[in-house]
């Protein structure tokens, strides 16, 4: 791979390192670049090797006790709080949206020392839960998280998905997570993934884009490096694993290998990608195996809201009573947590 | 305590120690002492007292050890002669099942030796839990395995005896397991000396021993320092050395074994290259350089400490490779986020910083991360040598240390060339995603074990071994059993015939040659066959050769040093031989035989005179060293590798590679046979040989070269030398540029062989060839295609 200009991580230290009063979710926006195929086409991913890497991150790094309990902590501020059913219905959203408010009961807050409330990092609904969403949500600060174009096969037409986009937005979403053509991706039409997602860029406007890359479909990492780059080369502020609807969802090698293409990407571009395992991150261990993921791979910036969020609708459950543990010594039930 | 709030800011990670009071109460049950473990007993050292093993982390004592005497080792080598013919005459089913208590108790325990170990060594509690512990259970598991199959696996073949085993401090408890697992499988007994800076494993092992219920004397643990290690070495009751450890160590055992006919392995010292293609995932490289060198402190024989990077991603390699460095975490091995813990000692850190010194002396840029370096304790940050020049110190020389040293190569003929360009070759591990690459630059590493894409994977299925001055024999699989084994019974061993010795004073021999049909015998001049040509000796001597009656039959050359050189450079001109496939060398074989055949009456005759054997005798010597051809012309192209069964979703090539140039010295009888027994499987592997034929009765060998020319055998595959063999042993064994070397001309010499053969390190198959029947099943079979090889283990994880 040939490389034409490399800027050191060291560049954006300290654009979000350390600013710990709530960062502002989006800091900085990816423009994207032009195309450029020399910085994927000849992409090398080993599947051993980024599975043995991935299966030592967490054997080599531990968290316990206070430490686990402040990480967990910051693991609730990145959750996407999702709901994204059949079934879903403007009460069953205000429900999530009160949860999304108050993720943690406040005595268990007030017990680790933090006097000012915790939020999500957002509510993640389908493009007709929005309004709700948003009403529900007014005055918190809270972004609401529509999915659109076509989700989650992403196989209406380019059209629609456009208007699906701007009918979101114009709903009041702040973040718009896209599906990716798969079709795409397997005949290595790059000009038209790239022309697409620009187009889903332009039609989202201000709100922030994530491109969900359905990695449980791309199957080979290659395929997902590819992809990750050609969305970000096109404007995506995240590149989001799943779905959630794919038999195989975010798994830590597929999020290795996206993680470094955000990497790459940034060494080229000075861009920093923000990035959003979804599906499939149900317990705690789970969210701090996602957090070691990114400080050890990226780095310190990459465990706030605005470079990283975990789509999850369960996480939180097991969040809770793990941190009511350790406030409380025994080991918690989840109904002593108000339900989302 | 850090307050939660805090830390929501900082996201730093905190001290997450692994609790180590079960291991403290163990130690403090454990204040006044070790002794040895002897016969099932622990017992008080007869002399010499005792010494204190440190913690790494602050230099406090863990506890006291017995410094082991040559009492000791005497007591320990009775016990374990004691308990021998018992454990040899189990079945292999009951071995099995002690073997396999062993290991599930060490699964079962586990937890408590990952601790020790990582207190007395100081590596991180993560590569002691997830890494030695696993591989320690995995190498009893599968060993009692070869227990149950001994009986069918390994047909005719036992234990050695008594084996004396010295391990190294590195991996204290991983290499107990890799000495004791195939030794007690195939019925041998063993003392056991672990390292002086890393015994407690081991006795608390001895602890589990009893819990497993293993006869008392089998296995013995003398604690100590080199000269408890040098004790066992000289006990003559001991019938082979196994020792993992330094080169220097290595080659004073070898010397000090020289003649004594005890077998020997020994795992040595590396300068393992690391590869990386301008094709290779980089990311993944790079975390394959943290397992390689930044593994154990990097303080792993096979650690992948010269880096060798294409030129056209050095510098981008070496950027990820900072950044990655940069997240090294250096502290208390018992923290389970540690990656880097200490060096096991102030001497190991000492040596460390001076070569790294000296290094940079010699021009190298050295890079080391804003790594928090605690203040105690041996610790020595990850580093990074670039501007290395081949020569300098940090190139040539194992460091045994968290440090790499970084140089570039353009093509990939260019990487095997600077790969192989060193003493050692014991692993390497090359990078692509280019699979004809891979197997190329594979195939032509000198290595005991390869690894695509990957570093540092064990397994108890493959071996692990060396060549070059990494030393030989393996560990682990099925050639590691061979190591441990012997022959049950000689069957074609015959009482030595009384042969004259050859006189080679070189003054005319004053005794007239018989007449042939009245008419006065035809002269004809043998000479030395080097490089395809017929050469005369160096020296420009040659010596009589009589037959048994006393009669001159003619005369051989007197070669020497300079015809061995020059025998030795047409041998490495000969590569081209290795390189062809069974089935060419196959066909060459067969030619020889069929020109062999055509010549037979002649052959025989010259038989006849020369050694006064009847015709029919002679004939049968003839007839049998054409089958013998046949023989190994058949193997040439079956005797073919394995794959091993290692981890899922990998390919373990195990491949026997022949050595390259090998020495060869016959026996004085049975002068066709013997020779065309020990040439021809050599060269049916693929060596080129320099051989030193009968030495009573070269002038069948120097006639056998003229079937060579005519057989397509290439020039330089087979050399010729006659002589005086302890003169030409003198010279092969001492050859830095032989690779390994048969001794079979006698005991005569072969203390000094084996002495200069520590040089190299070169492996010598000694074999007393008076005593073997060449013309039974003794003198054949796939033995000689085992010595004529080494296996070659090649790793290939697989998937997309």
């Amino acid at each position: 791979m040939s490389v034409d200009r490399v800027a050191p991580l060291a560049s954006i230290a300290g654009r979000g390192a350390g600013s710990p009063a709530a960062p502002e979710p989006h800091a900085a926006r990816n423009p994207g670049v032009p195309l450029n195929r020399e910085w994927f086409h000849e992409a090398r991913v080993n599947l051993s090797g980024a599975e043995r890497r991935a299966a030592t991150l967490t054997t080599r790094r531990s968290l316990k006790k206070e430490w686990q309990a402040a990480w967990l902590l910051k693991a609730i501020t990145c959750i996407d709080l999702t709901t994204l059913s059949g079934d879903d219905t403007p009460e069953r959203v205000h429900r999530l949206c009160a949860k999304a408010k108050t993720p943690l009961r406040p005595d268990l807050l007030q017990a680790l020392g933090f006097a000012e409330p915790l939020q999500v990092a957002a509510v993640c609904v389908y493009p007709t839960m929005v309004r709700p969403a948003v009403k529900a949500l007014r005055g918190s600060g809270i972004p609401v998280a529509s999915v659109a174009t076509g989700f989650p096969a992403g196989l209406m037409p380019l059209k629609l998905r456009l208007d699906e986009i701007r009918y979101a937005v114009g709903e009041g979403a702040g973040d718009i997570d896209i599906v990716i053509t798969r079709g795409h991706v397997f005949r290595q039409e790059w000009a038209a993934l790239y022309d697409e997602m620009a187009a889903m860029r332009e039609a989202a406007g201000k709100a922030h884009l994530k491109a969900i890359l359905a990695t449980g479909e791309l199957k080979t990492l290659r395929s997902v490096y590819k992809a990750a780059m050609v969305a970000m080369m096109a404007g995506a502020d995240f590149v989001k694993t799943s779905t959630g609807k794919e038999a195989v969802n975010a798994t830590l090698p597929v999020s290795l290998v996206m993680v470094r293409a955000i990497r790459d990407y940034l060494e080229r571009t000075g861009f920093p990608v923000g990035f959003k395992p979804a599906g499939g991150l149900s317990a705690a261990k789970d969210a701090l195996a996602w957090q070691i993921l990114m400080k050890e791979e990226l780095g310190r910036d990459w465990l706030e809201p605005s470079l990283f969020r975990i789509g999850a609708s369960s996480l939180l459950a097991d969040i809770e009573r793990q941190i009511e543990h350790f406030v409380t010594g025994r080991y918690s039930s989840a109904m002593r947590h108000p339900p989302g | 305590m850090t307050a939660v709030k805090e830390i929501f800011q900082t996201m730093e990670y905190g001290p997450a120690p692994e609790a180590d009071a079960a291991v403290r109460d163990w130690l403090a049950a454990h204040e006044a002492g070790f002794g040895h473990f002897i016969g099932g007993r622990f017992l008080a050292p007869q002399e010499g007292g005792a010494f204190e093993t440190l913690s790494p982390v602050n230099g406090a004592a863990l506890a006291r050890v017995a410094q082991g005497s040559a009492a000791d080792i005497d007591a320990a080598v009775a016990a374990a002669k004691k308990a021998l013919a018992k454990w040899a005459g189990l079945s292999g089913h009951v071995r099995a099942r002690y073997l396999y208590a062993v290991a599930r108790l060490i699964q079962k325990r586990a937890r408590f030796f990952a601790v020790l170990e990582s207190l007395d060594n100081g590596k991180p509690i993560r590569e002691s839990r997830d890494i030695d512990l696993p591989l320690v259970a995995r190498h009893f598991t599968h060993h009692a395995g070869w227990a149950e199959l001994m009986e069918s696996e390994f047909a005719g073949y036992g234990p050695l005896g008594v084996c004396g085993q010295i391990i190294p401090w590195n991996f204290p408890f991983m290499m107990l397991a890799w000495k004791l697992a195939p030794a007690l499988a195939a019925g041998n007994t063993v003392v056991l000396k672990p390292a002086e800076q890393t015994p407690l494993t081991a006795l608390a092992f001895a602890e589990l021993l009893g819990e497993a219920g293993l006869p008392s004397g089998v296995v013995n643990i003398v604690t100590g320092d080199g000269q408890t290690g040098a004790a066992l070495v000289a006990h003559e009751d001991v019938a082979k050395v196994a020792f993992t450890g330094s080169t220097d160590v290595g080659r004073k055992i070898r010397a000090a074994l020289a003649g004594t006919g005890k077998k020997l392995s020994l795992e040595l010292g590396g300068k393992s290259p690391f590869i990386v293609f301008d094709d290779a995932d980089l990311d993944a490289a790079v975390e394959g350089l943290v397992d390689s060198i930044f593994f154990n402190q990097g303080e792993v024989c096979c650690a992948g400490s010269r880096l060798l990077v294409q030129e056209s991603v050095a510098e981008r390699l070496h950027d990820k490779l900072r950044r990655r460095m940069a997240k090294l975490r250096l502290g208390e091995p018992l923290d389970k986020s540690t990656d880097i813990g200490p060096l096991v000692d102030a001497a190991q850190l000492s040596r460390v910083r001076a070569l790294v010194e000296a290094g940079c002396r010699e021009g190298a840029a050295c890079w080391q991360p804003d790594a928090t370096v605690p203040k105690a304790g041996f610790y020595f940050p990850p580093t990074l040598l670039t501007e290395v020049a081949p020569a300098s110190i940090v190139a040539q020389e194992e460091i045994f240390g968290p440090v790499l040293a970084s140089m570039s190569f353009r093509t990939p003929d260019e990487a095997v060339m600077l790969a192989n360009h060193s003493r050692y070759g014991l692993a390497a591990s090359l990078w692509t995603e280019n699979v004809n690459l891979a197997l190329h630059v594979a195939a032509r590493l000198r290595a005991g074990t390869v690894w695509v894409n990957a570093a540092n994977l064990f397994d108890a299925a493959a071996g692990f071994g060396g060549v070059k001055e990494s030393g030989f024999g393996r560990e682990g699989g099925r050639e590691g059993m061979w190591e441990y084994l012997r022959p049950l019974s000689a069957p074609g061993r015959k009482k030595p015939a009384r042969l004259p010795e050859p006189d080679f004073s070189v003054a005319p021999a004053f005794r007239a040659p018989a007449d042939k049909n009245g008419l006065p015998r035809l002269d004809r001049t043998a000479k030395l066959y080097i490089g395809g040509r017929q050469a005369r000796p160096d020296g420009g001597h040659v010596y009589s050769v009589r037959s048994p009656g006393g009669i001159e039959v003619g005369q051989a050359p007197l070669g020497g040093r300079k015809d061995i050189r020059n025998a030795v450079e047409a041998a490495h001109k000969a590569a081209g031989w290795t390189a062809m496939s069974g089935h060419q060398r196959a066909q060459v074989l067969y030619y020889l035989a069929e020109n062999l055949e055509a010549r037979g009456e002649g052959f025989a005759e010259g038989l006849r005179e020369m050694c006064g054997a009847p015709r029919k005798e002679a004939e049968a010597e003839v007839a049998a060293a054409i089958r013998r051809i046949f023989l190994y012309a058949a193997y040439a192209d079956k005797y073919d590798g394995r794959v091993h069964s290692t981890l899922a979703r990998h390919v373990t090539l195990a491949m026997p590679e022949p050595h390259g140039v090998m020495g060869i010295l016959c026996p004085s009888q049975a002068p066709l046979l013997a020779f065309v027994s020990l040439v021809t499987p050599a060269i049916a592997m693929g060596n080129r040989v320099v051989a030193a034929p009968s030495a009573l009765w070269p002038l069948a060998a120097t006639d056998f070269y003229q079937l060579l020319d005519t057989s397509d055998v290439p020039g330089g595959v087979v050399n010729i030398v006659t002589g005086d063999p302890a003169e030409l042993g003198a010279t092969i064994g001492g050859h830095e540029d032989i690779a390994a070397a048969w001794h079979f001309s006698g005991p005569r010499g072969l203390a000094d062989f084996e002495r200069a053969a520590a040089g190299n390190l070169k492996p010598v198959w000694a074999c007393d060839g008076r005593l073997l029947d060449w013309a039974g099943p003794a003198g054949e079979g796939e033995a000689f295609l085992r010595h004529a090889t080494q296996v070659k283990n090649i790793w290939i994880p697989y998937g997309e």
